[in-house]
């Protein structure tokens, strides 16, 4: 069974302790929903999630194995989907899916593709250039390579930015069938987003301790 | 393997073509320099026809220099480059498919219009053939090199001073050995020995330039 865990995780970007001593563990069909302020860390807790970054402390597992040390099957398992929408002006929305359906070893690119476009409700864009999309349709399309380059584990980071009602619940559908097919999700978010059964992790919780107080203790 | 190298450097000519502006850059620069140099030298077909080989290669060298900048930096800035590194491929692979798509669009038009401009400048015909030849294998070397370079300058501020810094003393060996195939040709000396150089830089550089640049890109998307 898959099982992802970090053990008391710690985080420095440019030279500062973003977070430290975080320790969570997701199952299979397991969901982590990452809140706190601004700055708390989330972004950077979702790149050390992908491998992006090295944990300056603190271990990140696979099933039992070390994750940090083979980067390469580490990504083949993971979605990440930052805030950039990773999407070419020029290209329609057809070619954008598809080339990452095709990229991931999809049996049948434009059956994957047609597929993940309905899901996000972008069939009849399908022809359109990416230019002329308003920035919540980017985000669908965004989102719909998560159906097109399938993967165990999904790392969200504000996935709702700019979606509208109808395309929030689309996202909450998708995310509960790739649950129920074992996969794993961790998503950074502001806003109401249902995810059924999730474990919360506050990453204010993490925050490192103010100066003061080392001096105190020490 | 070959699914994933198709599928991304089936992307980037696709791009390339429809913004078409890569392709362009490289050539007018290219044309319009070395119709440059009759004006300054002076239009004596003996000295031109003496310099040609020179001009060809330091021109086309720096116009390939030209288009290094963007080979990474469009899918580093709207974050295709991370779904990249994550992509059940090795990033080596990508960093190859890139470079093969960039040289189809920036160097293999140089090599077509190199022998062209070679007429323009009276480039003793004797030395076509191998201009030809030693652009051919030159220009792959200077891609993969100049990948190299472009990953190391991604993300800072002024990448482009730096990639020439970085770049250029790597690619002098290419433009020495280039230069003296098409001499040695025209004098009938026999090119082959700096040609056979000229491909195994382009090996060396084939062997090389992925694993550094992948690494250089890992660096980036931290």
């Amino acid at each position: 069974m898959a099982e992802f865990a970090g053990d008391a995780l710690a985080c420095i970007r440019a030279e500062r302790l973003v977070f430290q001593g975080l320790s969570f563990t997701l199952a299979a069909g397991g969901a982590l929903r990452l809140t706190g302020p601004n700055g708390s860390g989330k972004s950077s807790l979702l790149r050390v999630m992908a491998g992006f970054i090295r944990p300056a402390a603190g271990s990140l597992t696979w099933d039992g194995a070390d994750v940090t040390k083979d980067r390469e099957a580490h990504g083949a398992r993971l979605a990440f989907i930052g805030h950039l929408d990773a999407a070419k002006p020029v290209l329609t929305v057809d070619e954008s899916v598809r080339f990452w359906a095709r990229l991931y070893g999809a049996e049948d690119p434009a059956a994957t593709t047609e597929k993940a476009l309905e899901a996000f409700d972008l069939l009849r864009l399908a022809d359109f250039p990416v230019r002329l999309l308003s920035s919540g349709q980017r985000r669908r399309l965004a989102l719909a390579r998560l159906l097109a380059a399938p993967a165990k584990l999904w790392l969200l980071d504000e996935p709702t930015t700019g979606l509208d009602a109808a395309s929030v619940a689309r996202l909450e559908t998708v995310i509960a069938r790739h649950r129920e097919a074992g996969g794993l999700v961790v998503l950074a978010t502001h806003t109401d987003i249902a995810l059924p059964e999730a474990e919360t992790l506050a990453l204010e919780d993490f925050a490192p301790e103010p100066a003061f107080a080392d001096e105190e203790t020490a | 393997m070959i699914r994933a190298l198709r599928a991304i450097a089936g992307r980037d000519l696709r791009l390339a073509l429809r913004l078409g502006s890569e392709t362009m850059t490289v050539l007018v620069f290219f044309v319009l320099t070395v119709i440059l140099f009759p004006f300054g030298v002076g239009p004596a077909p003996e000295t031109l026809a003496k310099i040609a080989p020179g001009i060809l290669w330091v021109t086309a060298l720096l116009a390939s220099m030209l288009s290094l900048e963007r080979l990474f930096a469009g899918d580093y800035e709207d974050g295709s480059l991370e779904w990249l590194s994550l992509a059940p491929v090795p990033l080596e692979l990508v960093v190859l498919s890139k470079a093969l798509a960039h040289w189809l669009t920036t160097g293999l038009p140089l090599v077509v219009m190199a022998p062209v401009l070679g007429v323009l400048l009276h480039l003793d015909p004797a030395g076509t053939l191998t201009m030809i030849a030693a652009m051919a294998l030159g220009t792959p070397a200077l891609t993969l090199i100049g990948a190299i370079g472009a990953a190391l300058t991604l993300g800072a501020r002024r990448g482009g001073v730096l990639l020439s810094l970085l770049v250029l003393p790597l690619y002098i060996p290419v433009l020495i050995f280039g230069v003296s195939a098409v001499d040695a040709a025209i004098f009938g000396l026999g090119a082959g020995p700096r040609l056979l150089i000229l491909g195994g830089l382009a090996l060396f550089a084939l062997a090389l330039a992925p694993f550094a640049a992948a690494a250089a890109l890992r660096q980036a998307i931290e």
